[in-house]
């Protein structure tokens, strides 16, 4: 008699609980789901302006080949002969492209004589995004001078971990979190020069800001 | 043009036929991936549970099995994933600036939901981690009860810390520690490898070590599934009790028939109950004043609290070398006293944190202690409504079953030679010889 008591009484505490369970999961649903209102989802970005270039982005990103690749933003750029983020130091004097005397790795960095000018001859540095690795060297390089080359996680590639690998290793705090319609940042000094360009009709200037997040 | 330039070290140069051009950079990968990911979820949610409670089919759960864990696995490199979905939802919980995608919430929530009407099916053979341990479970010992249940209680204080560190942005432990996801990418970590290797070689031996031991997901759905509303039961009829399906089971999830209780035994057993329900409130907060002592360490594995003290250590000369972290530092606008600052913040914030997680662990074991003293009566044998992950590998096993499905037509055909069912209920079943 009592056994068949005890089964009705569990049988009615795991109705019970049940209950409470689906009600409970619905309302923590509901809450997020309606959180989402009033912000976005977020995208892991490096700030352009904290990276120090230490290489962890090549080596500790989950993927095999780097999410983070380097950007060119060319309106930073001096266009210089002697290029500190495409040549070594020993390089930037002979000015060989013996794979030793570039900074790059895997040659990603792609060289191109634009104009004579004033005696100055002038280079564009293009980024092979296929062959980059994202290991910074340029990036520190080109530190020493203006600062155009920098690192961006690529959202082609990014799987969007719950916990980036790479802003755990991060020795800058450069990783941030950002919207996922924009997804990408600019150097500071650049937002402006970009805004400029984007005024005066340019496309690709709009294109390129309407994928940046800019924090003001 | 070049007047609003801005400060270079050398002036972007302006040329005769050649516009300085803008890089381009790739869009976000389409949307329609998260959507796909859900319905791919609840699609096999239902398959498993339809597997294991319905059809009762160990072959299509195997078969499943192997399907997630190509596709959440292998396809999917492990993410998104419902166990690391937990830190999430806690981050949402208690940063609301942090937008947790709908996704994420689903593959939280559905699973949990399963597991209330189903047990846990999601264990079976939709969660990657789980078939992935599952299918290398070959020569499963037995773990004495106690140490099962003794680590059976890591998961829920894992499950705790994971929370407190995901909700305080110290970091997603669940994520860093996930054993195979660095064998789903074909890459990873050494500490990464090093540690699935781990759980892959013991996960021979002991079946699902990580399920078992450490899920702090499967600690939730172990509670659940005590709750569930339908759950896999063994013999399809009556239980002849010839114990099959115990030595079936890797993850000693079967209990045997209790026998009957001397009174001595009852005396004892209500001893017990009484000490574990004192203890208790002493378990709680001895680990809560413990758990208040853990606040620097606890505190450490937030990246700041470490600069902090690298920096503070630099400052006093104790440190000969700088690292790359402080140099980052000194290089930017912060200064060390606001470092400081938010260093200390966080640690007093660990001390009650550490203390929760601590009452938190008490309390778990307590209610461990409560649950071993109370006895239940079996008269067969039965699954484990907690510990079993519905795999299906007993009924497969199961003399009755196998007359069920027509495979055999007498129970006895099935009983390895010199094994007799003792069960007292032998002759009820279908073709079964009296004894
Ligand atoms: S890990 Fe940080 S500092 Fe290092 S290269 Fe990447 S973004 Fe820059
Ligand atoms: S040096 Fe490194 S970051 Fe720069 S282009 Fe080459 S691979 Fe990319
Ligand atoms: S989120 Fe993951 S995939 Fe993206 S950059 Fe970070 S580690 Fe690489
Ligand atoms: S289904 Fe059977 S064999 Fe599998 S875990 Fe549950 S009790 Fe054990
Ligand atoms: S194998 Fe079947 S009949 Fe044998 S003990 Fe298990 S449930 Fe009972």
């Amino acid at each position: 008699m009592s056994d068949e008591k005890q089964t009705d009484r569990r049988g009615f505490l795991a109705d019970g609980a049940r209950v409470v369970g689906v009600v409970s999961a619905g309302v923590l649903g509901g809450y997020l789901a309606g959180q989402r209102g009033q912000a976005e989802e977020n995208r892991w970005q490096i700030d352009p302006d904290k990276c120090v270039g230490c290489g962890n982005c090549a080596t500790h990103c989950v993927l095999d080949e780097s999410a983070v690749k380097c950007v060119q933003c060319f309106d930073m750029c001096g266009f210089c002969n002697r290029c500190t983020g495409y040549y070594t130091l020993d390089g930037l004097d002979s000015r060989d492209t013996a794979a030793a005397d570039l900074l790059c790795p895997t040659e990603a960095i792609i060289r191109t004589f634009v104009e004579g000018k004033a005696g100055q001859d002038f280079y564009e540095y293009t980024i092979d995004t296929d062959a980059c690795i994202g290991c910074a060297m340029c990036v520190k390089g080109c530190a020493l001078m203006n600062g155009s080359l920098y690192l961006q996680v690529m959202h082609d590639r990014c799987v969007n971990c719950n916990e980036c690998a790479i802003a755990v290793a991060c020795p800058s705090d450069a990783f941030v979190n950002v919207s996922a319609d924009k997804p990408y940042r600019l150097k500071r000094v650049a937002l402006g020069v970009m805004r400029q360009k984007a005024g005066k009709a340019d496309t690709a200037a709009q294109k390129l800001l309407d994928q940046v997040h800019a924090d003001e | 043009m070049a007047a609003e330039t801005p400060d270079l070290m050398f002036p972007v140069p302006e040329f005769s036929d050649h516009p300085i051009p803008t890089a381009t950079i790739p869009e976000v990968q389409g949307e329609m991936g998260p959507v796909l990911d859900v319905a791919i979820l609840f699609a096999a949610l239902c398959l498993a549970s339809y597997f294991t409670l319905v059809s009762r089919s160990r072959r299509n759960v195997l078969l499943l099995t192997i399907a997630s864990l190509l596709w959440f696995g292998f396809w999917r490199q492990g993410c998104v994933c419902p166990i690391g979905a937990t830190q999430n939802v806690a981050l949402a919980v208690f940063d609301p600036t942090y937008v947790v995608p709908l996704a994420v919430v689903a593959f939280f929530i559905l699973p949990l939901v399963f597991t209330l009407f189903f047990g846990r099916t999601f264990c079976a053979s939709v969660c990657p981690l789980g078939a992935m341990q599952e299918l290398i479970a070959v020569r499963s010992v037995a773990v004495p009860r106690w140490l099962d249940h003794s680590l059976g209680l890591v998961a829920y204080i894992y499950l705790g810390a994971a929370l407190i560190f995901a909700a305080t942005r110290t970091g997603f432990i669940i994520c860093r520690y996930d054993p195979f996801i660095a064998f789903f990418r074909l890459g990873g970590n050494t500490d990464m490898l090093i540690f699935g290797s781990c759980i892959l070689m013991i996960g021979v031996f002991v079946g699902r070590p990580y399920c078992r031991y450490l899920c702090p997901y499967g600690a939730i759905l172990r509670v659940l599934s005590c709750f569930s509303k339908w759950r896999l039961s063994i013999p399809p009829g009556t239980c002849i009790n010839c114990q099959l399906c115990e030595d079936a089971c890797p993850y000693g999830a079967i209990h045997p028939p209790t026998v009957a209780q001397t009174p001595g035994a009852r005396r004892r057993g209500k001893r017990q109950f009484g000490f574990a329900l004192i203890a208790s409130p002493f378990l709680v907060a001895g680990f809560w004043w413990l758990g208040t002592t853990l606040a620097v360490p606890l505190a450490q594995w937030h990246p700041e609290s470490r600069l902090a003290e690298q920096m503070r250590l630099e400052e006093l000369g104790i440190a000969e070398t700088t690292t790359d972290a402080s140099d980052a530092f000194r290089g930017s606008p912060r200064s060390v006293d606001e470092l400081y600052q938010s260093a200390l913040t966080r640690r007093n914030d660990f001390v009650t944190l550490g203390g929760l997680l601590g009452a938190w662990t008490g309390l778990v074991i307590g209610f461990k202690l409560i649950y071993l003293s109370v006895r239940r009566r079996r008269e067969d044998y039965q699954a484990d409504r907690a510990g079993c992950v519905s795999c299906g590998r007993c009924y497969w096993y199961c003399p009755v079953e196998k007359v069920r499905l027509g495979l055999i037509s007498d129970v006895s055909e099935a009983l390895p030679a010199g094994r007799t069912p003792t069960g007292p209920l032998v002759q009820l079943t279908a073709g079964g010889k009296k004894p």
